[in-house]
């Protein structure tokens, strides 16, 4: 690495900063998730004699969406380092592909609580079911504002190219997107392992 | 792109390949008693956590600023009072409930 000039230094120092508040911004959030899951654990059990994880949940589709969501992680981290070497179109790239995955899983996820609903299993019959939808729903609301904030970043890499702000709201957007993951680890393996146990 | 920072990302993908699909053949196949799966389940999930921070988010002991580090580890405390607390709290209450 070359050394930096000392305004490019003052301006990187600035974007660490930024990256340290939007940690506490992820921080707040992953608290946010950690008492939705404490919810869940709490309601799992009352199901008001309507029907359980174990009739609801396919382990097929999960595995399709947590797969989509990994795919998808990695093909950001791609876009990470293309940016990193400047290459515009590579990350342009990158951020398309990562979209459609992201677009998959929402896609898989709004199918499978439409199915639900149709089947009388929405978030009105029993504390289990509202607390899955919230849950669920709210890590989905999360992927769908990422998604959106990737058409944007694309918007501003292909109008901007890749400046120094532009490549720092990149590299945040990277750590909301790998978050995201990290909250799906905890929604497979304590909602839909568990419930097909 | 750069070697290493690919290598990093590939790394961490296989590593979330395999601690996925360990969890997800047991269940589907039934492989052991409910308790025990549990157990896999629950170390799976926790060491592919950190396998995304570790290769994902790039988290390092050496070289992430302290204070990002401090507010992670302020928010582990956090939930573990708060989630904790409650799961303590609402056994407790069910047990005395169904008495």
């Amino acid at each position: 690495m070359t050394v930096m000039a000392p305004e490019r230094k003052t301006s990187s120092d600035a974007y660490e900063q930024r990256a340290l508040g939007f940690w506490l911004y992820l921080m707040s959030d992953a608290v946010i998730f950690a008492l939705l899951f404490a919810t869940y654990a709490t309601m799992v059990a009352n199901t008001d004699g309507g029907p359980s994880g174990k009739t609801l949940f396919s382990l097929t589709n999960a595995a399709l969406e947590t797969m989509l969501l990994l795919v998808s992680s990695t093909t950001f981290g791609f876009a990470s380092l293309s940016s990193r070497t400047g290459n515009r179109s590579a990350v342009l790239g990158w951020l398309l592909v990562t979209f459609l995955l992201g677009l998959g899983f929402v896609c898989l996820e709004i199918r499978e609580f439409m199915g639900m609903i149709r089947a009388g299993a929405g978030p009105d019959r029993s504390g289990f079911l509202s607390a899955f939808f919230t849950l669920v729903g709210t890590h989905g609301v999360h992927v769908s504002v990422g998604l959106t904030w990737i058409l944007i970043m694309s918007g501003q890499v292909f109008l901007k190219g890749l400046s120094v702000p532009v490549t720092s709201r990149l590299f945040r957007l990277g750590l909301f997107w790998h978050f995201l993951d990290i909250a799906w680890v905890g929604i497979f393996s304590i909602v839909y392992l568990p419930g097909l146990l | 792109m750069e070697r290493h920072g690919l290598r990093s990302y590939l790394v961490g993908f296989a590593l979330a390949v395999v601690l996925t699909a360990i969890p997800f053949a047991l269940v589907a196949m039934h492989a052991l008693p409910p308790s025990r799966l549990a157990i896999v389940i629950a170390v799976a999930a926790i060491l592919q956590v950190l396998v995304h921070l570790r290769f994902f988010l790039h988290l390092d002991l050496a070289t992430t600023p302290r204070e990002n580090l401090l507010a992670i580890a302020f928010t582990a405390v956090l939930i573990f009072i708060m989630v904790g607390g409650s799961l303590w709290i609402m056994v407790d209450l069910h047990g005395r409930m169904s008495m």
